[in-house]
């Protein structure tokens, strides 16, 4: 019964100050990304390798009859390539019309953040941080950084999708 | 969508087979086969493109239709004779309709060049009338009707019927809807509003037949709507043909009247009352004089019998409209959204696939193949095989429509060269893939251009060697092995190898002193760089050459093959697949992957032994095949794998890219021969070079289908000369 009033209140709510974000973990950080873009969460599948594409495309794999490209984005992001296991989970979200995978150590926790927590980027030298990471939010002392899907894939989807 | 829009989109759906029909009725016609049903059909397609067009106030369109149809409404009612010159009008009035359309869809935007069709369009249906045909022309059609028709009923009337013969007639129109037309979607009002087109209107409505609301059936038909049309000029017809659509569901006549339009209103309540009306009857009620109510009893047939031109123009037009409706009934067909269908292809994909995958889990597990579970699953496999088959067939069309525009090139070519050309289709009803027949039409075209230009001779040159002055080129479409077949043959002079093999010199597509046999000569014709400028024309020598149309069947999945004869004729042979969901590929194994290589870009497999693979360079190789060299490509080197171990065992295989060059593609192992389902990598990434597009294989992983041509050009800078790949090009 509560659950179902706390789903109530933070529907009622997240329209104005409140986003629900999906949180996951790569290497020691934590990184999270707005659930309205997330679809499904599935296991990791081994997937077919691409040709002439970046080092964080991981290749693609069938989710039921549609080919999935697979995003690492531990490496999209710039930290090491960790060889994924069976422990690995793809988190199947939209980006723009198109569908992909993002290939991440672990999802943690679904949160309910209200907006004023989220606190801008730092101001730090990363470029691929400046590019993806949108926000900072403190919670129970550990710092999860809210990324931003758009402009994860190569650089010809962007402009296709545009 | 917005409805509205839907529903217009629908009209032009419409519209394209409307327009093909009307094509196809006229070239019949030209032929001299059509029959009074094709001019008919004819005057149908124009009469209907026409009314879609009113209803979404498409002016201009209407307004040539309009002139369009009264110029096919003089050859309908054997006013204008079809002869070929007045076809030729009316094809390039048919060209403008279709461009109209065009337009109306927002796909072009200029059109040019129509007061001189209007000027042409109208000169004939006036011109008409001079001539000795039976009726001088539509307005004196319509005016003589009532002369043949009535005057000597009009006698009995009190009322002025000593001006009648001279007088001008409007129409007294009575329309009365059965339910099954409201049922159908129908509305009396987007008539009414079709018939204040031919003239100014005075409608009435009469309402005696409602019932009292306790009896009143809320989807009965109650109302009759009696109109006078003020439209002397406007013939009987022209009325009819605005109730064709609610033909047979619902009561109609239309009358002339001779009455002063706002007597007739005035007098009409007073008098309802006192004439015996039968319920189905109402037009007494409109008609103010009891005398005229003998000729509502008559019907329009007696009418019409009494005025012979016009009862072959309505007879004419009331038999083929039922025709119409009886060979409808006879193949019922649906209009489906394509979006639906192709969502229904990708589902049976995948069905099959899942039903591969199952089939393999299943023989993994070690499950006897004559156990229960292994049966069922061949069952399911037959099933899923069938239904697979089913749902390509919705997508399946007849390439007659791109047949059906060949002839009208042809004759536009053949008037271009100065030739003479009979064109025969054949198997126009073989049917193939919508995505197919798209991509089709344009190296079809161009093959048939160069069938005329190229390989026809002048009338003369016929004569000469004693051939008929008419060549003959003949389109033929047959299923074979589950392709389609498509040749283009021609009986003129064949293709000219002395020529040929110079221009081939000169552009350094061979060396002076190859030989070649006359099968690779002919071949060169397909080479890219054979331009036809040494036989440049009007016609073809556009810059598009025989490259261009090889490379666009091969895009398709086909190949293209050349017979020449000297003094004979050529036939060019289009092997083309079904379908493009689905495609024939080899199977093969590189490293840990597996991936699929098009069946028609293979031309054999080679296992290659110790000594036929050469260095070349730093880094190239190539493969001895038969004492020729080609390039040698490592399939896992090229998708950056692994790096070439050449000296491991392995398999190649020879391919040909589109643009003619051959190569050798090593592979690990190959697995064998299947029909894949094609499942697009742009749709959620990105295109990559070297691969066409992907699948998905029973193991439920993707595999890659290998794009042959980008991976030979990708190579191109290790590819020997082209001589050396003509040399083998056998």
């Amino acid at each position: 019964m509560s659950a179902t009033s706390t789903l109530v209140s933070s529907s009622l709510t997240s329209s104005n100050t409140e986003r629900e974000l999906v949180a996951f973990r790569m290497g020691e950080q934590e990184y999270c990304v707005d659930i309205q873009s997330v679809l499904e969460i599935r296991g990791w599948a081994p997937a077919t390798p691409l040709p002439q594409s970046p080092s964080y495309v991981r290749g693609v794999i069938n989710l039921r009859g549609t080919v999935l490209p697979i995003i690492d984005l531990g490496a999209r992001l710039g930290l090491p390539v960790t060889p994924p296991s069976a422990r690995h989970v793809i988190i199947v979200a939209r980006i723009g019309l198109k569908t992909v995978g993002l290939l991440v150590e672990a999802v943690s926790d679904i949160l309910t953040v209200g907006e004023e927590l989220i606190q801008p980027t730092p101001d730090i030298s990363c470029e691929t941080v400046r590019a993806f990471v949108k926000g900072i939010i403190a919670i129970d002392g550990e710092m999860i950084s809210l990324i931003s899907l758009d402009g994860l894939l190569p650089e010809e989807i962007v402009q296709e999708a545009a | 969508m917005d409805p509205m829009e839907a529903i217009k989109a629908t009209f032009f759906q419409e519209c394209d087979e409307l327009l093909g029909d009307l094509e196809a009725g006229l070239l019949t016609l030209e032929t001299g086969d059509g029959d009074l049903e094709t001019v008919n059909a004819v005057f149908r397609a124009v009469h209907s493109v026409k009314g879609g067009a009113g209803a979404f106030g498409l002016e201009p369109l209407v307004r040539f239709a309009h002139v369009f149809e009264t110029t096919m409404d003089m050859v309908r009612s054997g006013a204008l004779a079809p002869d070929p010159d007045v076809i030729k009008v009316l094809l390039r009035a048919a060209d403008h309709l279709a461009d109209h359309v065009s337009v109306a869809k927002g796909n072009d935007t200029a059109l040019g060049g129509e007061d001189g069709l209007v000027a042409e369009l109208e000169a004939l249906s006036s011109g008409a009338g001079t001539g000795d045909a039976p009726v001088p022309s539509i307005a004196a059609a319509a005016n003589d009707e009532p002369d043949f028709g009535f005057s000597p009923m009009m006698i009995s009337i009190d009322d002025g019927p000593d001006e009648a013969p001279a007088g001008v007639p409007d129409w007294s129109v009575s329309f009365t809807p059965k339910d099954v037309m409201y049922r159908n979607a129908n509305d009396a009002l987007p008539l009414m509003r079709e018939l204040t087109r031919l003239g100014p209107v005075v409608v009435s409505c009469d309402v005696d037949q409602v019932p009292l609301l306790d009896a009143l059936d809320p989807l009965g038909a109650y109302l009759t709507w009696n109109v006078i049309l003020t439209a002397p000029d406007v013939a009987r017809e022209r009325i009819l043909d605005v109730f064709e659509f609610v033909d047979g569901d619902c009561l109609f006549s239309v009358e002339p009247v001779q009455a002063e339009l706002p007597d007739l209103s005035f007098v009409l309540p007073d008098l309802e009352p006192l004439i015996p009306t039968a319920p189905d009857e109402p037009e007494p009620a409109l008609l103010a004089e009891p005398a005229l109510a003998p000729i509502d009893a008559a019907a329009p047939p007696a009418v019409a019998a009494a005025a012979p031109a016009a009862a072959a123009a309505a007879g004419a037009a009331d038999a083929p409209s039922a025709d119409g409706r009886a060979s409808e009934a006879a193949a019922p067909t649906i209009r489906v959204d394509l979006d639906r269908v192709d969502r229904l292809i990708d589902l049976v994909g995948e069905l099959v696939i899942n039903q591969a995958m199952l089939a393999q889990r299943v023989m993994e597990s070690g499950v006897a193949r004559s156990s229960n579970i292994a049966l069922g699953l061949d069952d399911l496999e037959q099933l899923t095989r069938e239904i697979q088959d089913s749902v390509m067939a919705i997508r399946a069309q007849p390439v007659k429509s791109v047949f059906q525009r060949m002839p009208r090139l042809a004759r536009e070519v053949a008037a271009m060269t100065g030739k003479r050309v009979r064109l025969v289709t054949e198997g126009e009803g073989t049917e193939v893939d919508k995505t197919v027949i798209e991509r089709l039409a344009e190296p079809l075209t161009h093959m048939l251009r160069n069938s005329i230009d190229h390989g026809l001779e002048t009338p003369e040159e016929r004569r000469a060697v004693g051939k008929p002055e008419e060549g003959v080129v003949k389109l033929a479409a047959m299923h074979r092995s589950g392709r389609i077949v498509i040749e283009i043959s021609d009986d003129g002079k064949g293709i000219n190898r002395e020529r040929v093999r110079e221009i081939a010199i000169k552009r350094g597509l061979i060396e002076a002193d190859a030989s070649l046999s006359d099968e690779e000569i002919d071949n060169l014709i397909f080479a890219p760089g054979f331009s036809t400028a040494a036989t440049i024309s009007d016609v073809s020598g556009r810059g598009v050459g025989m490259d261009v149309v090889k490379r666009s069947i091969q895009a398709l999945g086909g190949r293209i093959t050349i017979v020449s004869k000297p003094g004979h004729g050529s036939t060019f042979t289009m092997s083309l697949p079904l379908t493009l969901a689905v495609l024939d590929g080899m199977v093969v194994t590189v490293g840990e992957q597996t991936l699929v290589v098009p069946i028609t870009a293979i031309v054999e497999s080679l296992q290659p032994k110790p000594g036929d693979i050469q260095a070349l360079g730093p880094e190239g190789h190539v493969l001895s095949v038969r004492g020729a060299y080609v390039p040698l490509i490592d399939v896992s080197e090229s998708m950056g794998w692994t790096s070439p171990d050449l000296t491991g065992p392995g398999v190649t295989l020879l391919v040909e890219s589109g643009t003619g060059g051959l190569a050798a593609l090593r592979v690990d192992a190959i697995q064998g021969q299947r029909q894949v389902v094609i499942k697009s990598l742009e749709l959620n990434y990105q295109q990559v070079e070297g691969i066409a597009a992907a699948t998905i294989l029973g193991d439920g992983r993707v595999a890659l289908i290998l794009d042959v041509d980008a991976l030979i050009s990708l190579r191109k800078r290790t590819a020997p000369p082209p001589s050396f790949q003509l040399a083998i090009a056998s």
